[in-house]
């Protein structure tokens, strides 16, 4: 298989590398201890950093008295939000563009745990000491938890801003007047409020930074950063500070899943702290301020109404959603998508008109929204139309695979343009989910089912049949802080064939360091373990977005395939020199140039690596590289047939997850033992969102999960044992047809738990439970059936 | 207020033995084992939760208890012997766990992965023919977000194979007079 054929370069057998299980590069490093984490950085001189948090969820501030603080041996200063007002440093700009943030609380703190003051000493135990001791004067005031309360406008939580309203934006897509009338003439409507619960994407590392000013002004930083050009810039345009002067680092990243895109306050203060006692500053959070200050996820609200025919055919969908946002508008969306890719709702559906709709209000909790392992908001919007279709599918009494197969858009439509404005790219939707069913024996599962519910066991099958939108995105409609979401990419290629490939993005665990190098070797013909990854440093690596959303590989991954094009074209007329042949006599066949007509007359491109320093020919430029921008004409769009077989004990509300099987269909496969990997992980995420995860607040606004001991992750007990498979639809736009991946298994696997879930409890006629489905949650349920059944 | 005034932060000298070296670290009281270990440069032990529920500071003390680093005064681990991911094996000489993970893309981040293969270690030595499920249960100390365990389970099963493998051949290879143990090798030119 000759791999110019652009999108339909599927993993052949004659690939270098392409498609191929290749052991990661990265990992000897991990394996021995020697990787380099932002918390290993240790320079001379450092100070260490701890924050001062509020203990209320809103209270004015009356006064702070530093004075005990100060008087701790080894503590160099104390900052508060009056002094970083004086020095115009007190608020930073949210990615989102429609709202600011506090750095140090200034006046009056919005939520509990809100950064108050930052102090700055030589240990970090005399830091946590003296942030004890730093004396803050509350007056707390009423809080207002829920968005329903906060719509009222009663109290105004945000008295910094023009408008005197808890309202923060309305966003609305599709035909409103058109959905609601095909509602209206629908024969079966279903309706119903589905929560996509606040929680945090919690990598096991936590965030912080490490920031020092060299002799000669220039900003170091180093930082827990998804996204480390982007953070340059805003930087730059907070503290001032030239761009030019200032060098971001995302050394090796603990796992980010959407947690370490935003900027956060801490890091403004370690800047400051740095500048003011001209030494460097480290400011590593605890667990307890990862979960209780940095982006949470979700907390939407959504009313998701469904109209169809009886025979099932769907005719409508309508979702209103009330977004919880926390005390700042500091999700982390792009600037025209203020409800992220939530528009992805109709899912793989034929809904022949559709409409969404959001509001977000403030509340008096942590600020946040990011995109958890999510294309922004795709979680909850699948989860919505998952769900949905499930709930149809119980009211119809018809089979869920039965359903959607009915209204899934069909293969021959592609690309297909959905009622909500997105196009598309390609799917395979029926093929996926037969693969599926036949993989798991549905047939067979749903006779034993029928068996289990004759002698009232409970056991239950979901599906989930998700689309995801990722790879944000093309510039005229994407933008963070009004850059453009491309991504970049360059390649070096040394004398003796081997080479540097650097790109815009970050992996935090993705394991570029081994598929960048697997595309640019299949490209080139080069071994992909003599080409070296290098990301993360502003200085050397070319600018791009960084690593989330499923961006990298259908951007950056882009990027890398046409710059390696790009470099093996400049190399083509090295070969035409070293073979005297005209340029266009050469042809690349079998990872080598040949002369056309003549395949004994071949180099390859080591050979005509070294001839490009050594004797490139006249008049050819000397030298092997090549950088490119990637603008993606279009978002990908991966999908997925996923099951999940659970038995739920009725008499303790317990589910076991008996058996999940995962298709996944991500385009081309790049490296399959790490798609199987980000795909193990991101399942293991969705199970943990659908059974144990969440951050709720009590009516006090106290934050009731705010260490590991009550936001629980999945240990290696609870962890289901994974099956998992492929069907592969290249992406038609897509250089070598990828479409990503790391994403798909966190946004479809909670339908598919909670659908087999309300499966199991179907003769009950339980049609919905909020997620997380705890024991207590599902146990009340069944009860409550019960007693209703018993009394009717 | 806290009591802070009441806190003991005079700096007293501990001596560790660490990976078979001998340390003098400079700690107060109250530092934890995996500070005291990690402003030591061993940077490989990390800290990812404060409240030991994670067990990326898992390290191993006297060879078969692991010991959650993060939960351990430095002053408490004088007189053990304590074995970090250091002393587990470098880049040019992987233990068969290391490999093992690397085999069977048993990491992703990499930040729980020193406390992981810590605590398998340790099993490895309790019990070396362990089931999928007694790996699960023994590992369940220790979090990882990024596997969901599966390649996990499989590695310490990989690594276990091979660990019962070499004991076998180390066993033969006593049987016969004249043979160095350690290496399974006649002379000890091993290769």
């Amino acid at each position: 298989m000759s791999i110019e054929t652009d999108a339909t370069n599927n993993a052949g057998p004659q690939t270098l590398t392409m498609g191929k299980g290749m052991k990661r590069k990265e990992d000897p490093r991990f394996l021995t201890g020697n990787g380099n984490y932002v918390d290993d950085m240790r320079l001379p001189g450092m100070l260490y950093m701890a924050i001062v948090h509020s203990p209320y969820p809103h209270a004015n501030i009356k006064g702070i008295d530093k004075a005990a603080a100060l008087a701790v041996p080894g503590v160099k200063a104390v900052i508060t939000g009056e002094d970083l007002v004086a020095a115009s440093l007190a608020w930073l700009p949210t990615f989102h563009g429609f709202d600011k943030q506090m750095v140090l609380a200034v006046g009056k703190v919005l939520f509990q745990h809100q950064e108050v003051a930052a102090v700055f000493a030589e240990t970090r135990e005399a830091a946590r000491d003296a942030a004890e001791l730093v004396d803050v004067d509350y007056e707390p005031l009423d809080p207002v938890i829920s968005p329903f309360d906060s719509m009222k406008d009663e109290v105004i939580l945000r008295d910094d801003r023009e408008d005197k309203t808890n309202h923060i934006y309305h966003w609305d897509s599709g035909d409103r007047d058109g959905t609601q009338a095909a509602l209206d003439d629908s024969e079966v409507v279903v309706t119903e409020r589905i929560y996509a619960p606040r929680c945090h994407p919690a990598p096991l590392e936590p965030c912080g930074c490490v920031a020092q000013f060299d002799a000669m002004g220039r900003l170091h930083f180093w930082v827990t950063s998804q996204a480390p050009h982007v953070y340059r810039t805003a930087i730059s345009l907070v503290t001032g500070i030239p761009e030019d002067k200032i060098r971001v680092i995302s050394p090796d990243i603990g796992g980010g899943f959407g947690n370490k895109v935003p900027v956060y306050p801490g890091y403004v203060c370690a800047i400051v702290g740095a500048l003011i006692l001209k030494t460097p500053v480290k400011w590593i959070e605890t667990r307890t301020e990862n979960l209780t200050t940095t982006g949470f996820a979700r907390d939407y609200h959504m009313d998701v109404t469904i109209g169809a025919k009886k025979d099932g055919t769907v005719t409508a969908l309508k979702v209103k959603t009330v977004a919880d946002h926390g005390a700042f508008d500091a999700a982390a969306d792009p600037s025209k998508y203020p409800a992220g890719m939530f528009g992805v709702v109709t899912g793989s559906y034929q809904f022949p008109v559709a409409f969404a709709e959001l509001d977000a209000y403030f509340t008096n909790k942590a600020p946040g929204g990011v995109a958890y392992r999510c294309s922004f908001r795709v979680t909850e919007a699948s989860y919505a139309i998952e769900r949905g279709m499930d709930i149809l599918a119980q009211k119809l009494t018809m089979d869920p695979a039965e359903l959607r197969r009915k209204n899934f858009v069909r293969k021959d439509q592609f690309p297909y343009d959905s009622a909500l404005g997105f196009t598309y790219d390609s799917g395979d939707y029926e093929g996926t989910m037969d693969k599926a069913l036949n993989q798991i024996g549905y047939a067979e599962l749903r006779r034993e089912q029928a068996e289990k519910r004759a002698r009232g066991e409970y056991m239950g099958i979901g599906i989930s049949t998700f689309t995801e939108v990722v790879g944000a995105g093309p510039s005229k409609h994407f933008d963070i802080l009004g850059i453009k979401m491309f991504d970049s990419a360059e390649i070096r290629i040394h004398p003796t064939g081997t080479g540097i490939i650097r790109t815009g993005t970050k992996s935090q665990g993705q394991g570029h360091e081994t598929t960048w190098a697997q595309i640019v070797a299949e490209e080139l013909g080069l071994d992909p373990q003599n080409l070296l990854v290098e990301e993360g440093d502003t200085d050397t690596a070319p600018y791009g977005l960084g690593t989330y959303a499923s961006r990298s590989t259908p951007v950056a991954g882009a990027a890398l395939a046409l710059a390696a094009r790009r470099v093996r074209e400049k190399a083509r007329k090295v070969a035409a020199h070293l073979l005297e042949a005209a340029a266009e006599d050469i042809e690349w066949v079998d990872h080598k140039f040949q002369v056309m007509g003549a395949p004994s007359r071949s180099v390859t491109m080591k050979e005509v690596a070294f001839a490009a320093y050594t004797n490139p020919g006249e008049g050819n430029e000397p030298g092997l590289e090549a950088s490119l921008y990637y603008d993606p004409p279009n978002m990908t769009f991966p999908h997925g047939a996923y099951i999940a077989v659970v038995d739920v004990d009725a008499e303790t509300g317990e589910v076991k997850v008996r058996r999940f099987l995962a298709i996944d269909d991500c385009g081309t496969v790049i490296n399959p033992m790490i798609v199987e990997g980000q795909v193990h992980g991101g399942l293991t995420e969705g199970f943990a969102i659908a059974f144990m995860q969440e951050i709720p607040y009590d009516e006090q606004g106290n934050n009731m999960a705010p260490n590991f001991m009550e936001y629980l992750i999945p240990t290696s007990v609870e962890a289901p044992v994974w099956e998992t498979g492929s069907t592969v639809t290249p992406s038609p736009h897509h250089p070598i047809g990828a479409k990503g991946v790391g994403e798909s298994p966190n946004v479809g696997s909670p339908a598919a738990f909670v659908n087999a879930v309300m499966d199991a409890l179907a003769p009950l006629g339980v049609t919905h439970i909020d997620m997380p489905l705890t024991r207590e949650k599902v146990w009340r349920a069944i009860r409550d059936a019960q007693a209703a059944a018993a009394s009717d | 207020m806290t009591a802070t005034d009441t806190t003991d932060t005079t700096l007293r000298t501990v001596t560790l033995n660490v990976n078979g070296q001998t340390l003098h670290q400079q700690v107060e009281p109250r530092t934890l084992l995996a500070y005291a270990l990690r402003d030591a440069g061993l940077k490989g032990t990390h800290v990812g939760c404060d409240t030991s529920s994670c067990g990326c500071c898992v390290v191993l003390l006297d060879g078969d208890t692991p010991a959650k680093s993060c939960t351990m005064f430095a002053v408490q681990a004088e007189g053990h012997q304590i074995t970090t991911v250091e002393g587990l094996g470098g880049p040019g000489n992987l233990h068969p766990l290391q490999q093992a993970f690397w085999d069977q893309h048993g990491l992703q981040c990499g930040y729980c992965t020193p406390g992981m293969l810590m605590t398998a270690k340790a099993m490895l030595e309790h019990n070396p023919d362990p089931t999928d499920q007694e790996v699960r249960e023994f590992l369940s100390g220790n979090l990882c977000r990024c596997t969901g365990y599966n390649n996990i389970v499989k590695a310490v099963q990989q690594a276990a194979r091979v660990m019962r493998d070499e004991a076998q051949a180390q066993a033969l290879a006593g049987m016969v007079p004249g043979t160095d143990p350690s290496t399974g090798t006649a002379g000890g030119g091993a290769q």
